[in-house]
């Protein structure tokens, strides 16, 4: 956490513009459960920040907090300076929650009339449809659409009141690729206007595509924060493969050694940085053979991240 | 053990009187068009008691009588009993339990939408579809049963029954707290169909064997049944004071169970 708030202080060009979202040592528990354990997080005006993290890490509860839609077990919840649970707040703000099942048989204008009522002063029907790209499918009934179409309605509906900050929570989950960059391309352009984006994902290539700034999120704990190519700088592990008569705990008490497993005849191993680690190898074991160094693909490199700080309890900076 | 840090604040977003009028319009407008379309429910809820009125009161029993009063007229107050109970607890209970369960409340509760306003078009949709099945009633009644009756005792029944939906829908959005949207419609069967012949809505309630008819005493729809009746002048059972005060102390009740799930809701997280 220490080294996570440095990281903000050294971030000097968003330090500028106002925070407008923050968790503060917050805690979540769910019962025994706890979702998440003293989180702090800041979203700056004009910035779209991901929270990246596998299923479960608690990416959904600290956007349901900062939405108001469910208290904090403890710490500090703020929207533009204020209760999450105040309704002012909810006219600035938008939001693409999961949903299982949105109501079927209203067509998308229809939907969109509706979440446009709301607000005080909405963005023409026709100005949302032209941004989330439903033209030409303004009278289908909600049944009716693929799902990207479904993910661009609920995308709608978000940026219908023209809000300030709006929350994505997983948008493209379950879209193919073509629908992917769609919203992303709609994504950008909101961030181009001037909106704040808070954006969850489990795609790294997500976040890494579209965010401003990424907090890595894991078992309710930020893990690491920073901008994209910080992140990968690193999470950017290689992997060593190689045949060796060694012991797999011996090697995996070699420093710099993330993980190691058996993998047929080979061992391979993760490492932040492969030369001390071969070098170790070379030395303790004249005979290995068929070494192979690469660089690991970037959703290795964040599930070595993740596993980490599993192991490591917290202290992954 | 931890204590909540935020207070669900329910003050009100400022807007004008014709902005938050609007957003009731809109909200019940779509609600009740959301259930035109559901084929489910209009099938169902919608022709099952004109479907009864039609078999039992028209073609079977037309030239009939139960306790001095013509089957046609009879049984108008009973099966419009039967049919908003029906249009009322599936209007609210289904929709509430499948709008809670699969996220989509939530997505209302993100937005600035008033919370009352959902609520609100619920039971306004199910009063508007009980008063569709209660004209529908009259009119076959009417055309095809030889039913006669003053323009004010019509008025009478018909306010009555329509009136009659706010019960059954406070018992619809207590329903909708407490159930899945799995078990939403298996659950609304398995109470309103028992409650519905043991009220005396499908048999009359002179002809129930005597130990249901003690049961009908606690239960609301033989209450509005009776006052329904009552407004026709056919032989009611009780006291229309009494059934008055059971009614609108079920209404409180369930209110007070809807308003138990509403805030239990409020710290839950759902799929």
């Amino acid at each position: 956490m220490i080294a996570t708030a440095e990281r903000t202080q050294k971030d000097t060009s968003a330090a500028q513009a106002a925070v407008v979202a923050s968790l503060e040592a917050v805690n979540k528990n769910y019962g025994a459960v706890r979702a998440l354990k003293g989180v702090n997080f800041r979203v700056r005006a004009g910035e779209l920040v991901a929270l990246l993290g596998p299923n479960g890490a608690g990416k959904t509860t600290a956007v349901k907090l900062l939405l108001g839609l469910m208290p904090s077990s403890s710490g500090k919840v703020r929207i533009f300076g204020a209760d999450p649970t105040n309704p002012e707040n909810r006219t600035r703000t938008g939001a693409m929650l999961q949903v299982g099942r949105v109501p079927e048989t209203l067509r998308v204008r229809e939907h969109i009339d509706l979440f446009s009522s709301y607000y005080r002063k909405p963005l023409p029907a026709s100005d949302i449809l032209a941004i989330a790209g439903l033209e030409k499918i303004r009278d289908r009934k909600f049944a009716e659409l693929s799902g990207g179409q479904k993910q661009r309605v609920l995308f709608a509906l978000a940026i219908c009141g023209d809000p300030d900050l709006l929350f994505l929570d997983e948008p493209t989950v379950g879209l193919d690729v073509e629908a992917r960059r769609m919203l992303w391309d709609e994504i950008r352009q909101l961030v181009d206007r001037g909106k704040t984006v808070v954006l969850t994902t489990h795609y790294l290539q997500e976040a890494d595509a579209l965010a401003d700034r990424v907090a890595v999120i894991n078992e309710g704990e930020i893990i690491a924060e920073g901008t994209p190519t910080e992140i990968k700088a690193q999470t950017s592990g290689k992997k060593i493969r190689c045949i060796t008569g060694l012991d797999l705990n011996a090697v995996r008490r070699i420093p710099g050694v993330i993980e190691a497993k058996s993998d047929r005849e080979a061992f391979e191993i993760h490492t932040s940085e492969a030369e001390p680690v071969v070098r170790e190898l070379l030395n303790r074991d004249s005979s290995l053979s068929g070494l192979e160094v690469t660089s690991a693909g970037l959703e290795e490199a964040f599930l070595a991240l993740t596993q980490e700080s599993n192991r490591n309890g917290n202290s992954v900076n | 053990m931890s204590t909540a840090s935020v207070a669900i604040s329910h003050a009100e977003i400022r807007r004008s009187p014709a902005h938050t009028a609007r957003i009731y319009w809109k909200e019940t407008k779509y609600e009740f068009l959301k259930y035109l379309r559901v084929r489910m429910y209009t099938a169902s809820v919608l022709s099952f008691p004109i479907m009864f009125y039609v078999l039992f009161g028209l073609l079977l029993n037309a030239h009939d009588a139960i306790g001095g009063m013509r089957v046609p007229t009879y049984l108008i107050a009973t099966y419009g009993t039967f049919g908003i109970m029906g249009a009322s607890l599936f209007g609210t209970a289904a929709g509430l339990a499948s709008d809670r369960g699969l996220g989509w409340l939530e997505v209302k509760r993100a937005s600035p939408m008033p919370p009352f306003a959902y609520f609100w078009a619920k039971v306004i949709t199910s009063m508007v579809f009980s008063a569709v099945i209660i004209l529908a009633l009259f009119a076959l009644g009417v055309g095809f049963g030889g039913v006669r009756m003053p323009f004010i005792t019509c008025a009478k029944l018909f306010g009555i029954l329509v009136a009659g939906s706010l019960p059954f829908s406070a018992m619809g959005l207590a329903l909708g707290y407490f159930t899945g949207p799995n078990s939403a419609p298996p659950t609304i069967n398995l109470i309103y169909l028992p409650m519905s012949f043991c009220s005396g809505l499908w048999v009359p309630f002179m002809f129930l064997p005597k130990f249901v008819r003690h049961v009908a005493l606690v239960l609301p729809p033989y209450h509005l049944s009776q006052l329904a009746l009552g407004a026709v002048g056919a032989g009611a059972h009780g006291s229309a004071l009494r059934h008055w005060e059971v009614l609108i102390a079920f209404t409180m009740i369930c209110l007070g169970i809807a308003r138990i799930g509403f805030q239990r809701d409020q710290d839950k997280m759902y799929g």
